[in-house]
């Protein structure tokens, strides 16, 4: 069943077509990797599906309605989270305020003022839950600036996580970090997510963590939709093979 | 609620009390000890402390650098100036209980329009309404009184049963009013301890960490920032409320942007990093600046360079350097 489906979806900087009617469609319950060269429209499709753009045309649809027109903070109510490219964390804050935080925002209390946050034993006990699951619950009381960057990159997830989407995109959590953290960062997002029960759309450029991992891969070239299919129908793709080795497209 | 709830209050409580509390002890004892003089000193420390701790919601937890403070400060002042003058009110509960919502007010408008900017463009729009508000005072002569400003008697305090008319009334004033002074002080603290360890507050600190982020968390940014702005504009409000009984009259220069510059310097002397810092910060200044004024007719050259030092050597503040150093020597007792 699509959980989430773009119609025609269209997006120009300049002349540029960032994105080039663009029916994408993800799945309830699997998890998908978005793949394509540097510019090939990955962010931009999510940034557009996450509000932080304006399509100029075109229509998107979750659940079945309209959310085209939405704001961020209705797309949030409706269950649609995302992560950043570059690790966004609230730096002044610690590990477990991050990540409380979104609980309180997804209950709607960020607004309470007459009560100390860490007082509320339901927030806290759901924030540990949490950060218990992404392996950062000895970290809670430290600051979210000195952690290191598999930590961090981690933690972002978590951020987004905790706010308990349906669905969960995710701009290259393993962007930066060792080949090693690289392993462990990913075994640790898909076994939260799927346990989580949560749709997850994950951007990546490492082809060997996307084959690993996903139910399914969408390959994007210069703002269009290039290729859709399991990993192993990916993998005897010719145009994927050709695109990720550089070499020009057949026709 | 679980069982070892108490205790764990009792852990998120005491670390701030094991420092407030003896602060406390001392600021009530002091006044037996130093003299009228000293004593009224110390008073306008804590009024200045209040403005920088309202100040500092914007500065240190939401990031935002207002440099038009003074006009909440004046808009408290002249609310109790001319409660006094035309209504005749000279009950310090209702200067509050009447100048709070005025000033609630006030801040909601003129922040309502700030907030819609952030960092210089934030800074530039509070310093230019602080300043219209200046030239009102300045130019509207027959009400404000002009640059002679207002006169504001001694109040009556606790709805009337502490009244200082009379002979020998002044020095019963500041008594009396130092210790007004200090429960306000006190409350304001414990008040606003609590919204910047509410879940509001974090907010407050999200926002200024990473406003994309928290956008993304479904935190409707500008409202949050609005609503800084209306706690910090009525709490510096307060102290300017709290302020002119004290100095018996108000000018306009108390809206006029170099007092701006004072809550600014204030809080930054203390530590706008930290929740004591603008209280500190607001204690010292106002002593500092009382023995600058007294010692050279280049006063403010001296506080530029005691700043300009302050800012090279202790860019955390007094509060930042003295908990550094604090942690330095836990660590080396440690090892």
């Amino acid at each position: 069943m699509a959980l989430l489906r773009t119609e025609h979806l269209q997006k120009q900087f300049g002349n540029t077509r960032a994105c080039d009617d663009v029916n994408f469609v993800v799945n309830q319950g699997e998890f998908l990797s978005l793949v394509g060269s540097n510019g090939a429209g990955k962010t931009t499709l999510v940034n557009l599906i996450s509000a932080h753009l304006q399509p100029d045309s075109g229509q998107i649809l979750f659940e079945g309605r309209d959310i085209t027109r939405a704001s961020v903070t209705e797309r949030i109510k409706a269950g649609i989270a995302r992560s950043f490219q570059i690790v966004n964390l609230f730096d002044g804050l610690s590990v477990f305020d991050n990540v409380a935080l979104s609980v309180f925002s997804r209950d709607g209390k960020a607004t309470r003022m007459a009560a100390l946050a860490e007082r509320d034993d339901a927030v806290a006990g759901e924030a540990l839950e949490v950060l218990e699951q992404f392996g950062l619950a000895d970290k809670r009381d430290t600051m979210a600036a000195g952690l290191a960057q598999g930590e961090r990159k981690l933690l972002d997830v978590a951020v987004a996580y905790a706010l308990r989407p349906k669905l969960l995109f995710l701009d290259e959590p393993t962007s930066g970090v060792s080949t090693r953290d690289k392993a462990q960062i990913m075994d640790t997002v898909s076994a939260v997510v799927r346990a989580g029960k949560v749709t997850a759309v994950v951007i990546e450029h490492d082809m060997d963590v996307v084959f690993r991992y996903s139910d399914r891969i969408v390959m994007m070239h210069e703002g269009a939709m290039l290729a859709d299919g399991t990993p192993d129908e990916i993998r005897a793709n010719k145009d994927v093979a050709n695109i990720l080795l550089g070499a020009p497209l057949s026709d | 609620m679980t069982a070892a709830a108490p205790s764990s209050l009792l852990r998120t409580l005491a670390p701030p009390a094991a420092i407030g509390l003896p602060v406390l002890a001392l600021l009530i004892v002091l006044p037996q000890v130093i003299g009228v003089y000293q004593t009224q000193l110390l008073a306008y420390g804590l009024v200045m402390a209040v403005a920088a701790l309202g100040f500092n919601l914007l500065l240190g937890y939401t990031g935002l650098l207002s440099f038009g403070h003074s006009a909440y400060f004046g808009l408290g002042a002249y609310t109790v100036a001319f409660l006094a003058r035309d209504l005749g009110i000279h009950s310090m509960e209702l200067y509050i209980l009447i100048g709070l919502p005025v000033s609630a007010l006030v801040s909601a408008l003129l922040g309502y329009v700030c907030v819609r900017h952030t960092r210089i463009f934030f800074g530039i729009l509070t310093l230019a309404l602080s300043q219209v508000l200046w030239s009102l005072a300045l130019k509207l002569f027959w009400v404000t009184g002009g640059t002679d400003g207002l006169r504001v008697p001694r109040p009556t305090l606790l709805a009337g049963t502490l009244n200082f008319a009379g002979s020998g009334g002044y020095p019963r004033f500041i008594n009396s009013y130092y210790y007004y002074c200090l429960a306000v002080f006190v409350i304001c603290v414990i008040v606003m301890w609590v919204i910047v360890h509410s879940p509001f507050g974090k907010a407050l600190q999200a926002i200024r960490d990473n406003e994309t982020r928290a956008r993304f968390l479904g935190l409707r940014v500008r409202r949050f920032r609005w609503i800084a702005f209306l706690i910090s504009g009525t709490v510096t409000a307060l102290a300017g409320i709290l302020w002119v009984p004290l100095n018996g009259l108000t000018t306009p220069e108390v809206l006029y942007w170099p007092f701006s510059g004072e809550i600014v310097f204030a809080t930054i002397l203390g530590g706008f990093r930290t929740f004591a810092g603008p209280l500190v910060g607001g204690i010292a200044f106002n002593y500092i600046k009382t023995y600058a004024v007294a010692s050279t007719e280049y006063w403010q050259l001296l506080l530029g360079v005691v700043l300009v030092v302050m800012v090279m050597t202790l860019p955390s503040g007094i509060v930042g350097a003295v908990s550094t150093l604090a942690a330095k020597l836990r660590r080396k007792r440690e090892a």
